[in-house]
């Protein structure tokens, strides 16, 4: 990463591309509080590449007036880590949708969160596939009536923080577009964790799935439906803070605050190596539907795959020099004929 | 004493075939054979076959594995036609294999290996040794598994340990037969269980007991010695062809001043390329062993994107999951080298067999109007040049380009007259560290000759640029839906590499140019189709080859190479797909001889299948 610090306006960050997504969309939000964030980062742009796949949200890269490939549908975490091993000075971030990420390349997703390869991965999950105008998501509720389940979807959506966390992933958050505070913070923790970082980030989509994320950003129901997790603080939320998570067996639970002991409420704690409680608290709410976590599940350190693998080239060439063609052309041993 | 009785004829070359079950240590045996052979100073080629399961049932046919090694005085370029020896160690790998064996040839066989039990397990009925079938052929009947057992009594080792030193007394009667040392495979022993002593003694005692037991019976004492090959002087190394493409890719990477990246699955026959590349780590290669064939070509588009040289390699199925990526590394024009180490198709067809039928595949496997350069290996030591090729064009046009091998080039031997490696060329690339115009960067202002878009490097300040697979508008590569664009960006990519004709070999003629008869090849049946050639124009038949090494485009001397002849015949290991495209590109009456049995041409068979097209 760059040394000296460098700052941008946002306009800095913005390509010479028209920005194309429907009037209303939620990646226009988005859009603006990456931009933004990464005018402050602290990283040159010609540092900094973003890799999509494809679908609405793949479209970003075009957006960023930094590097940026813009790949095949649910392949992008793998692009993405042959640009992080092969120079590990960038800084790369992946752009995807619900589809993209957890249907088409649901195996690139897990791998690349297993491996820890040094790469940011930002999921926009609305919940539907818009770019081909409306078929159910492997996110979309069951019975979700779209063109292509008209009698309702019969499957079981999958919730994206359960999977990474069960994925070995070291950074596991979730935003909402509408909150650009937390969207630059989560941005901020996902930057500075070394290693894979997933941010699944609920966005609406307004022509297809519109609303599906109303309960958390209606004014009348967020306070009661957002429970915000921040590290080092009593999960508590809802109207003064009335109701609050507790571990009870390894299990969390929602609570009336009044109810327990404050000693009983579960303080969030980011850190934790054991991702059971992670899991736990990813399992409140399977999906944005009543009090549902928000925030940075879990962030713990492990060796990185692109540190690993450089480290392993580094100690080659100290143990056995430079590799020189004509050694390497006579290892198997060779014969003269005169 | 023993040397009063010994006969030692001269003879030019010999074809060995050790088989036996996959377990037996076959390959092992030939290898080593081999590799004194080569040091002694042979021309040899060899060429390994086993089954696809790694240990199939014992005893039976289906788990028979086997070793073919062709060693001559002079310059050979296959292993072999009809074995003149075969040692089988039981009674499926005599069934498997008795049907090739030379009239008269010699048979060693593992006496103690034909019981009742592992005769049935075979499907013989009777004793192959008392029904008459062996008639023809001599035969030598070993107790290897005896001489094994009062061999390493000394030794405390178990049973199981024991015997599966009973490959040695077979190399040891070989290296008796055929005058060659022990000591090469004595130091290779001692080396390989440096930390295993008792093991290595062990072994070291089975393979003297099985030279001794050549120097005791006197059914051995007339034995046969082949002299040096009057290869041209240098320096050899032997070589298969999967180890000479990693070293190409290597040595292409260093030529080109960049790191190499080689992402890949595990499959087989393509694996030893991975396994090999990964030892090398301080030439500062990345291996990336993928989650699956998608991830392995993708992280090498991404890899390509931050200027790397790189490689996905695999096998025929890997190939069709890797298509979209191909496709898109061909739209974003960005340098690429796709390994397809072929292998019996289709499906998981024959994983561990050779054929040449994804040369069509190759050509056109990919949606959308995707023609991009098509390179392929002849031999085991030519696979070295060819991946260095590949690197070349890719990096030069900015282009994915395809290197076809097949497993007979990937695994088969032969030894190799190694290259000054300081005069071999450096490669260019397109990489840019500056703007290209006055307004800016454009990340689709080709190179005027080549055509070559430049190669902006992410860390770059100034060039930060966006590319993928949608459209892209002629000069700066944004996304552009303009009809004339896409029939002019279509055209353009078509162009790119057809002009490629102009840049690599020219179409060469072998044998008898005066001749009316033209066989023209490509990739693994070289060996074949030169020897073939070579006896023909001995014999007094006039015939002339051509090979190629690049499918896509072909040099630019093909039509009046190919003008010059009446007859055009084009063998190969698949139904007849380069005889179409040739067919297609020339307007020439090809005729072809094809075959798909997972077994490579014999020089025999060509030579007279040859000959019968030229007589009709």
């Amino acid at each position: 990463m760059s040394k000296i610090p460098v700052t941008y306006k946002r306009t800095d960050l913005q390509s010479d591309q028209e920005v194309k997504w429907c009037p209303g969309c939620g990646d226009y939000t988005i859009l603006a509080s990456v931009q933004n964030f990464m005018a402050e980062m602290g990283i040159s742009k010609e540092k900094i590449v973003f890799v999509s796949g494809i679908g609405c949200a793949a479209r970003f890269p075009y957006y960023m007036n930094t590097y940026g490939v813009h790949s095949i549908h649910g392949r992008a975490p793998a692009v993405a880590t042959g640009v992080s091993v092969s120079n590990p000075d960038l800084s790369v971030w992946v752009v995807s949708g619900d589809g993209d990420s957890l249907s088409i390349g649901g195996n690139h997703l897990i791998h690349a969160l297993r491996k820890n390869v040094n790469i940011k991965i930002l999921m926009f999950n609305n919940q539907i596939y818009g770019l081909t105008k409306g078929q159910y998501s492997p996110t979309s509720e069951e019975g979700k009536k779209t063109k292509s389940s008209p009698f309702g979807s019969v499957e079981m959506p999958l919730n994206p923080m359960s999977l990474a966390i069960g994925a070995e992933a070291t950074f596991v958050a979730r935003s909402i577009d509408m909150d650009r505070d937390l969207t630059a913070g989560i941005l901020e923790e996902a930057k500075n964790h070394k290693g894979s970082a997933f941010v699944e980030i609920y966005q609406n989509c307004n022509v297809f799935n519109d609303k599906a994320f109303e309960q958390l950003t209606n004014k009348e129901t967020k306070v009661a439906n957002r429970i915000n997790l921040v590290h080092g603080e009593k999960t508590v939320f809802g109207e003064d803070g009335h109701k609050a998570v507790v571990i009870r067996n390894g299990i969390a639970q929602i609570v009336d605050t009044k109810d327990v002991d404050e000693s009983e409420i579960y303080v969030h704690n980011i850190h934790e190596e054991n991702p059971s409680i992670a899991f736990s608290l990813s399992r409140l709410s399977h999906g944005p539907y009543g009090p549902t976590p928000l925030g940075v599940f879990r962030k713990v350190q492990r060796d990185t795959f692109t540190e690993e693998v450089h480290g392993q080239i580094d100690s080659a060439i100290e143990q056995k020099g430079e590799g020189e063609l004509d050694k390497l052309i006579r290892s198997l041993g060779t014969w003269d004929v005169s | 004493m023993e040397i009063e009785n010994k006969t030692v004829e001269s003879i030019p070359a010999i074809t060995i075939r050790f088989a036996g079950d996959s377990g037996d240590g076959m390959q092992l045996v030939g290898t080593r054979f081999t590799d004194t052979s080569a040091v002694f100073g042979n021309d040899l080629a060899t060429l390994p076959a086993f089954p696809a399961e790694i240990r199939a049932p014992q005893g039976t046919i289906a788990g028979v594995s086997s070793f073919q090694v062709q060693i001559a005085d002079f310059d050979i370029l296959t292993p072999g036609d009809n074995p003149d020896v075969l040692v089988a160690m039981n009674p499926a790998a005599l069934k498997a294999h008795l049907h090739d064996l030379a009239p008269n040839g010699m048979l060693i066989l593992n006496e103690d290996a034909f019981e009742e039990k592992n005769i049935t397990k075979a499907g013989y009925k009777v004793d192959p040794r008392e029904s008459g079938e062996l008639d023809g052929y001599r035969v030598f009947q070993v107790p290897m598994e005896k001489l094994t057992k009062e061999a390493l009594e000394e030794f405390d080792l178990p049973g199981r340990a024991v015997l599966r030193s009973k490959n040695m007394i077979a190399l040891g009667l070989i290296s008796w037969t055929f005058n060659r040392p022990l000591e090469d495979t004595e130091n290779w022993i001692n080396d390989k269980f440096s930390k295993l002593p008792e093991i290595a003694k062990a072994n070291i005692k089975a393979l003297k007991t099985g030279y001794n037991f050549g120097i005791t019976v006197e059914a051995f004492h007339h034995t046969y010695v082949v002299d040096k090959a009057s290869l041209p002087p240098g320096e050899y190394t032997n070589i298969n062809g999967n180890i000479g493409l990693s070293w190409g890719l290597i040595t292409a990477a260093k030529k080109a001043d960049l790191d190499l990246f080689y992402g890949s699955y595990p499959i087989t026959p393509a694996s030893d390329i991975l396994h090999e590349l990964s030892k090398h780590k301080n030439f500062n290669v990345i291996t990336f062993q993928a989650e699956d064939e998608i991830a392995a070509a993708a992280a090498a588009v991404g890899a390509s994107f931050t200027g790397k040289l790189a490689v996905t390699g695999t096998s025929g199925p890997g190939l069709a999951l890797k298509s979209e990526t191909i496709s898109l590394a061909l739209s974003a024009e960005l340098p690429l080298v796709i390994v397809n180490v072929q292998r019996g198709g289709p499906s998981t067809g024959l994983p561990t067999k050779p054929e040449q039928s994804d040369l069509m595949f190759a050509l056109y496997g990919r949606h959308g109007e995707s023609p991009l350069p098509v390179v392929a290996a002849k031999s085991p030591s030519h696979a070295f040049y060819a991946a260095y090729e590949a690197a070349r064009i890719a990096l030069k046009y900015m282009t994915p380009v395809i290197l076809l091998s097949d497993n007979y080039v990937a695994t088969g031997s032969e030894p190799w007259n190694l290259p000054n490696t300081e005069e071999l060329n450096n490669l260019e690339t397109n990489i840019v560290t500056k703007l290209n115009t006055e307004d800016g960067f454009l990340p689709f202002l080709r190179n005027v000759d080549t055509f070559a878009r430049p190669w902006a490097l992410p860390g770059t300040p100034g060039l930060e640029y966006r590319v993928g697979g949608l459209e892209k508008e002629e000069g700066t590569g944004n996304v552009s839906y303009d009809a004339a664009n896409h029939q002019y960006m279509t055209d353009m990519r078509a162009w790119k590499v057809s002009n490629i004709a102009n840049d690599i070999d020219k179409l060469e003629l072998h044998g008898d140019e005066s001749a009316d008869t033209l066989v023209l090849g490509w990739g693994s049946t070289y060996g074949g189709i030169t020897q073939a050639v070579n006896r023909l124009n001995e014999k007094g038949v006039k015939v002339a080859s051509a090979h190629f090494v690049h499918l896509n485009p072909f040099p630019d001397n093909t039509l009046e190479v190919i003008s010059k002849f009446k007859q055009v015949i084009i063998p190969e290991l698949n139904t007849g797909q380069l005889l179409k495209l040739v067919r297609e590109a020339f307007l020439v009456d090809a005729r072809g001889i094809n075959k798909v049995s997972g077994e490579p041409f014999t020089a025999l068979e060509l030579t007279d299948k040859i000959e019968a097209i030229i007589n009709e």
